[in-house]
């Protein structure tokens, strides 16, 4: 099913991107993560509805963004995870990011007459890893002493298809438990010690709700919008932090570098929730490929500087993405900036 | 005239035969070539290694959790299903033929074989696993034994339908030859109907197990999707086909060889169960 969805994505922006350049304005397309696709349908509905520039975006995945990217079949790709400097390398021009919101990954849980978990790094550490298996554990006690824990098992749910919902949760987990780092690592799908695999953040909400015993990791999009109940995370400054979008921009705050690729898990400050991350657009630096027409190039950045606009990052409360904040913007539109045509800055 | 329609049809004809050829060797093709880069890393070691490690730096992948999977669910679902399919195509072709109960019981038999996989998910997932949670199952009710069960109920049209017309087929006289010298309908079943239809019987299972193996949806969401060879039936665990359709949207290099791979191995397996299968037939028929 995903191989056909992929396939129909492809196919569908190889010949959106093939048909434009014929003097009318441009139509844009896009593949690429899934994480951001309720933002990006609802922005780019608006953008058309502005500018009459149509805007199609296929939620594919990451993977399928960053390959659709490669093999230059879209206009731009997006991604949950930024490259890494060995896929730059493979791919074959200079590829750029830019960062249009910040999601981030709750834990949900299903314990009957519990509605207000606080999680520690400690036990976040040693239930994902399949050491602590109940619920009535004296460590879950101790960080939870005003809750009654029933006598269950513990059963792990975690993403069974590759997710950058797993990435930024790996990647926390790698920044508080050098345990996980070394057993089980950072990225995208991994070899998990316990528990069970459910495809896709409905799939995972699904098992959850219907499996007492049962913690998780689920997207913030999907979880705000299902008002699914969710844990208090412990922060790097030690305090427990429910998910919101004011804690989840919080993370933002502080050094971004100028490429913007970077985690914001576990950020230093002290209200921010720590599993939170930028969602990005890549895209090529030098616009003058595969006979792309300038008009083709300049819709492309001017879309993407809208899109990180107050106008539109305005927007991403309304489908439970937090802003981003004025640090990230200034940066993004820095990065725009460099982006060119023929050598030639595009954006003035 | 009539020549020239003639070699009309056989032009069509040729053409079609030779497009279904040429899709399945592009098919073959395709899974070979895809498959490679994973075979030069593991070699044949991809089929009986049991790591599947898709964290970026220590990549390292082998099928043996999927090929087991998938075999266990198969073979139990196969199982499963046989006393209740072939008692249902003895009722219909047999005991009950051509009256009015077994009409409407053929038909929701045909029923079941047009509910879609995912339906059947669904009701694994909310009416099959908790009722088994009750009863004591483990992990929550997910693992192989509910796939199987649910693989199990799926297949049952499909064993049930071909034996059941091969059944019906038995030519009378014989059967009748067989009552004249003082058989009992059992005894008919047993030394006259089930050995002269055993070759269409055996063939309706081998569907049956075919479809078992390449099942994918309702499978993904009973099974738990966990990456190991099941320790038994009430383990969780993967099959093949699951495993491609979780994890193709992501993958990528090796990952994607890998999953490739796995495909080209499903494939194969069910290439070598239809093979035995032809091969019974055969044998049975001569």
């Amino acid at each position: 099913m995903m191989a056909f969805i992929l396939l129909a994505g492809c196919q569908n922006s190889g010949k959106k991107t093939g048909s434009s350049g014929q003097g009318d304005s441009p139509k844009l397309t896009a593949a690429g993560a899934t994480f951001p696709l309720p933002f990006y349908n609802m922005v780019f509905k608006n953008y058309t509805n502005e500018t009459s520039i149509q805007v199609t975006y296929g939620g594919v995945g990451s993977g399928g963004g960053i390959r659709s990217l490669k093999d230059q079949v879209v206009d731009f790709g997006a991604t949950d995870a930024f490259l890494t400097d060995d896929q730059q390398k493979e791919m074959p021009a200079e590829v750029v990011h830019i960062p249009t919101c910040i999601g981030a990954v709750v834990i949900a849980y299903n314990l009957e007459g519990v509605n207000d978990l606080k999680l520690s790094d400690t036990l976040l550490e040693k239930i994902f890893l399949g050491e602590v298996t109940k619920w009535n554990d004296p460590l879950i006690k101790q960080v939870n002493p005003e809750i009654k824990l029933p006598d269950q098992a513990i059963t792990v749910v975690y993403r069974s298809d590759g997710s950058g919902t797993t990435h930024i949760f790996s990647d926390f987990m790698s920044k508080i438990s050098e345990k996980w780092a070394n057993q089980v690592g950072t990225g995208k799908s991994l070899k998990w010690p316990v528990g069970m695999g459910a495809k896709g953040n409905p799939g995972v909400a699904g098992t959850i709700s219907q499996t007492p015993g049962t913690i998780g990791y689920i997207g913030s999009e999907f979880a705000f919008a299902q008002k699914i109940q969710t844990a208090r995370v412990q922060n790097s400054a030690g305090e427990y932090i429910l998910p919101d979008l004011a804690s989840i921009s919080a993370a933002a705050k502080g050094s971004i570098p100028d490429d913007t690729r970077v985690m914001l898990t576990n950020s230093a400050d002290s209200v921010s929730y720590p599993i939170s991350g930028f969602t990005w657009i890549i895209l090529y630096k030098e616009q003058a490929y595969k006979n792309r027409t300038k008009e083709q190039a300049l819709g492309t950045v001017n879309l993407l500087d809208w899109l990180v606009s107050e106008k539109a990052q305005g927007e991403a409360a309304k489908v439970h993405y937090a802003p981003l904040p004025a640090d990230a913007v200034i940066k993004a539109k820095a990065v725009l900036k460099g982006i060119t045509y023929n050598g030639e800055p595009l954006l003035k | 005239m009539m020549a020239n329609s003639d070699k009309i049809t056989k032009i069509v004809l040729s053409l079609a035969a030779f497009l279904i050829m040429a899709v399945a060797g592009g098919m073959i093709y395709s899974l070979v070539e895809g498959s490679i880069p994973s075979f030069r890393v593991f070699g044949l070691n991809f089929i009986f290694s049991d790591q599947w490690d898709p964290t970026e730096s220590k990549e390292n992948y082998g099928a043996l959790p999927f090929i087991a999977g998938t075999l266990m669910t198969s073979v139990a679902a196969l199982i499963i299903s046989l006393p209740l399919s072939f008692s249902t195509s003895l009722f219909l072709g047999e005991y009950f033929r051509g009256t009015r109960v077994a009409r409407i019981l053929s038909l929701l038999v045909d029923l079941l074989a047009g509910i879609p996989s995912i339906v059947y998910g669904l009701w694994g997932f909310y009416v099959l696993r908790p009722l088994l949670t009750d009863m004591g199952l483990p992990n929550q009710g997910y693992g192989v034994l509910t796939a199987s069960l649910i693989l199990a109920i799926m297949i049952i049209p499909y064993a049930t339908s071909l034996s059941n017309e091969i059944i019906a087929m038995v030519p009378n006289d014989l059967k009748e030859a067989a009552y004249s010298l003082g058989a009992t309908r059992l005894e008919v079943i047993q030394t006259v109907t089930v050995p002269s239809a055993r070759s269409g019987i055996i063939a309706g299972y081998i569907l049956a197990f075919g479809r078992a193996l390449g099942e994918t949806m309702a499978v993904t969401m009973l099974i738990g999707n966990s990456n190991v060879v099941p320790s038994g039936f009430f383990s969780t665990g993967n099959t093949m086909a699951s495993v491609i359709a979780n994890q193709f949207g992501e993958a990528e290099g090796l990952k994607l060889s890998s999953l490739i791979a796995i495909g080209l191995l499903l494939f194969l397996i069910t290439g070598i169960v239809n093979g035995i299968g032809k091969l019974i037939i055969k044998k049975m028929t001569s």
